[in-house]
Parts: C-alpha cells; structure tokens; sequence
C-alpha cells in the first residue's frame, strides 16, 4: 500500500447474481483528497463506490472476491463490525434522504445511534454539523422544523451534515448533485472543496465538469473495469488510454 | 371557445356529478344507520342497564358483564396480537431472506384473513374448549380471536412497513446503525399510522364478532369475582348479548341499546388507538 493510501482495493469481483458488476478492480485511494469516479452509466462507479462501506449486503444475491482494505484493515473479513466501519466511511446518497424528522434529530441521528445522549453534547455536535455542511445561517433559527420543509439542495445539504455529525474518516458521495439545481450544485461544491482538508472524500459523478472542477484524482469505469486511474488534470489533458480519450471528449457516454 | 373543449366540459361535469351522487349516497346511507341506532337505542341505555347483571328474580336486564367481556377480549387479544404481529411482520418485512417463502407466508394470511370467522370459531372450540379442556371461556374467545385476527394484523403491518422509502433504511445503516436499530428509529416511527390502522380493523372485527365467539367463550352473562375467573369462565360479549336478548328473549329495546353502546365503544376504541399511535410517533 502507497504513502496516504486511505482505502486501497485489489483484484475486486462482484457479482449481482450471474451478472459480473466489477471486474478485477485495483485501486488506492488517497488520503483527504477528492478522488471523482467517472464513467458513463452502468459501468461499476457507483457499484463500486458502495462497496467501500459495505452497502451493497443489503442487495441479495451479492457476491465479492478480492480484497478492500480501510486503514489496512480488511472490511471484507467475516468478523469485521459493519456499523464500525460505515460509521467511518460515510455515504452521501443521491437522492436526498433526510428521516421525516426536525432538522435537529436529523443531524443527532447518528450520534444518538452511538450513544451520546447528553443534550449539551448534541447541541455542540449539531451546530458544528451544520456549520461544517455550510448551512448553519440558513437553518439555525428553525432546527425544530422538519427537514422535510427545506429544499432540496439544503435537504442534501441536511444530509451532509448528518453524514459529519458522526465524525466519519471519509464520505462517499453517490451523485450527490444530480438531482440539484445548479446553485444548490455550486453550494455543495464549494462545500466539498472545504471538507476534504478534514476528510477524504469520493465522488462518483455523471458530470465530468464537475470532476475537473472538485477532484483531484480521478478513475475512469468501463464495462466494470477500472480503464484509467491518475491525478484529475492528467486525466482529462493527457488520457493514456483511447477509450478514456474518447469519453471525456463525448464520444459516448 | 371551440366546440370540442364544450364536449370535454359536459363530460367533466357528467363524471363529476356522477362521483358526487356516489359520494353522497354513501355518506347518507351511513347518517341514516348510526341515526336510526342512536335515536332507538339511546333512549333505552339507563344505569341500571350499565351497571348490573340480568336477574331473573327481579327481571330486569343489565349488560356489565357483556360490557367487561368485550372488554377483556379485546384487551386479551390485543395483547397477544400487538407483539406477536408486529414481530412477525417485521420478520418477514426486514429480516426474512427467503423471498418465495415470504411470498407464500403472505398469500397465505391473505387467504386467511378471508375465511369466514365461523371456521375459527370451529378449530377454537374443538382445540381451546374440547381438547384442552377449557370449556366455553373468555380465555378460549381470546386465543380464538387472536388466531383470527393475526393474518390481518400481519398483512396491514407488512404493508405499512415496505410503504416506507428504502431510502430511510440506507440513510440510517449508512450511520452505522444496527439492524434492529435501524427498524425502531427510521422504520417504525415512519409506519405507525399504517400499523395503528391494522389495529383498530382488529379491534373492529372482535367487536362485531358473535358466532366464533359463541362458539368459543359462550354467551354467559354473569359477573365475575375477579379476573382470573372472567377468564375462565364462559362470556358473552356485547355482540353476542345482542344476538340472544333480541332472537331469544325478542328484547328490541335492549338490542338497540346494545348497538348504540357498541358503536360509541368502537369510536372511543378507535380514537384512543389513533392518539397511541401519535404519541409513539414521537
């Protein structure tokens, strides 16, 4: 494993069924960066992307070989704890899922989920959340409403924050924006330039301005197949491969 | 205004009158029952009638031990029912990884649920009072009652827990929340008013039970010293009382009397389960 490797995978199958999703994927990802995963749809992004916090055990008939190590630690291993790990990487979801709940509870959700009750605590973590997700000025005068009154991109934003309030390692974000209106874009892109001095943080995107505009590695999907993995400005002025040549200049997709 | 909108809006307001004519038809259909019930059968619901026993010797009629029958009943069975359907509704929603099963599990509390209660009435009395030996009893009502009501309890359970968006579910084990975890504080909450729905038609359907509970907890009209006898002993329910006052005995009055009562305690029964289900809510 590289210096500042975060989450490295090696030699990853899946397997919905009889239908290969992943094939042999080997990839490090490095530490408090943006790494973006590209490719055009149904081409494993998003599948692998869930693999690296496990939530793709609550589809049936999933199968993983190889191997996907979090700080060294294999996350695929029979006794490892799930909720130990997803509370480590976190998930951003592209549609935004607040729980029809205040603002407030939404955000102390998780901690509460690991056991801090005491109101003071909440308080502090629900503030530095909001903060750290950017939307504090905007909901700090009703964080008794229900999340569900606020708009999509603060609902996403909501989210984010819920996803800081347990302090994960890193956050991977699943489209996180493709569902927003550019401003809201914008907002959360700004945002994730500013969380990734705290954490590490990977995006899978159909958006390929976008990976330019926030991330600094960038790997490029096929078919399941890792085609091109480097840093984001390589990739997108000198592919090495001809088929990342021709998606990034639109030439399917 | 071109003449082919015209024919759009004659249609419009057609369809329209048609739905309000089927609209109101129902809700005076329905005015009318609970008026004619109220109107006969609150004239004749006296104290005495509340709170004695019929006696032979003085005869009069008094409905308390029907009253603390149904109310035993359904307070029995809701007992059983309430942990024994949610869990197996939850079980199969979110935990069940058999697909096929679950499928036939739910095709066949679907059928059951539309047996005639007659059957089970049947099975509990040969079961509950022949071979265990109880006898007709409100014990034997209960457990009968609850075998009945399970299926629904489970259907109308199920089917409020997979209306809640999966995306909660990923939302919350995405925290790092455990199973269970997840199901009490993102699942439940979010499918109470289904559930709490399931309840009340439960509750319905054991007030307005009469001839599985004839069967099975008979149609006494005694009080009882304490619980535990009202539990062993035979006991007619309010719909049974009903049944017998009036083809038995020709009571009108009393049979009124009796449905006016049975439909003030379904709204009581039913408003208090709605306000349960908001408190749990929070």
């Amino acid at each position: 494993m590289q210096e500042g490797t975060i989450i490295s995978a090696r030699d990853l199958d899946l397997y919905y069924g009889e239908n290969q999703a992943l094939k042999k994927i080997s990839l490090d990802i490095p530490e408090r960066q943006v790494t973006a995963l590209i490719g055009p749809s149904g081409c494993g992004k998003s599948t692998f992307l869930k693999t690296l916090n496990r939530m793709n055990d609550l589809v049936p008939n999933v199968r993983i070989e190889g191997l996907v190590e979090y700080r060294g630690q294999d996350i695929y291993m029979p006794k490892l704890d799930v909720t130990w790990l997803r509370r480590h990487v976190g998930m951003v979801f592209q549609k935004a899922n607040p729980f029809p709940m205040s603002i407030y509870d939404n955000i102390a959700y998780g901690p509460r989920t690991h056991g801090i009750r005491s109101r003071k605590a909440l308080d502090e973590i629900v503030e530095r959340s909001l903060r750290g997700a950017a939307i504090w000025d905007e909901v700090k005068d009703r964080l008794k409403k229900p999340a569900l009154s606020l708009s999509g991109g603060q609902q996403q934003r909501i989210c984010i924050a819920r996803a800081l309030a347990v302090e994960p390692d890193v956050l991977l974000m699943d489209e996180a924006t493709s569902a927003l209106d550019p401003i809201s874009t914008s907002k959360i892109e700004e945002l994730i330039a500013d969380l990734k001095k705290q954490y590490t943080i990977i995006i899978v995107t159909h958006n390929m301005q976008q990976a330019v505009r926030i991330s600094d590695k960038c790997a490029f999907f096929l078919m399941g197949q890792l085609v091109e993995f480097g840093d984001t400005t390589q990739l997108f002025s000198m592919p090495q491969d001809k088929r990342t040549e021709e998606y990034i200049t639109g030439r399917f997709g | 205004m071109e003449p082919k909108s015209k024919k759009r809006v004659i249609y419009d307001r057609t369809l329209r009158a048609l739905l309000w004519f089927c609209a109101a038809l129902t809700c005076l259909l329905l005015a009318f029952l609970i008026g004619y019930i109220f109107v006969n059968g609150i004239p004749h619901i006296t104290w005495q009638l509340l709170s004695t026993q019929p006696s032979f010797r003085e005869d009069t009629i008094g409905i308390l031990p029907n009253l603390i029958n149904t109310l035993c009943l359904i307070f029995g069975t809701l007992l059983i029912v309430l942990p024994l359907g949610a869990g197996a509704a939850v079980y199969l929603t979110e935990y069940a990884r058999n697909r096929r099963v679950v499928a036939a599990i739910e095709f066949a509390a679907e059928t059951l649920s539309g047996i005639p209660s007659i059957l089970f009435g049947l099975v509990g009395m040969l079961f509950f009072c022949e071979f265990l030996g109880w006898g007709g009893s409100i014990r034997a009502g209960i457990l009968t009652m609850a075998i009945m009501v399970l299926p629904t309890i489970i259907r109308t359970t199920q089917e409020s827990l997979k209306s809640v968006p999966q995306s909660f579910r990923e939302a919350s084990l995405g925290l790092g929340s455990g199973k269970w975890h997840m199901i009490r504080t993102a699942v439940l909450p979010s499918s109470v008013e289904g559930i709490v729905t399931g309840y009340i038609l439960a509750i319905g359907r054991i007030l307005g039970e009469s001839a599985a509970l004839l069967f099975t907890a008979g149609s006494a009209s005694i009080l009882s010293a304490n619980l535990g006898q009202t539990l062993t002993s035979s006991g007619g329910t309010l719909s049974v009382a009903l049944y017998m006052y009036v083809s038995e005995r020709g009571e009108m009055e009393v049979g009124f009397a009796i449905a006016a009562i049975l439909m003030i305690l379904a709204l009581v029964l039913n408003l208090s389960a709605k306000l349960a289900g908001k408190k749990l809510k929070r």
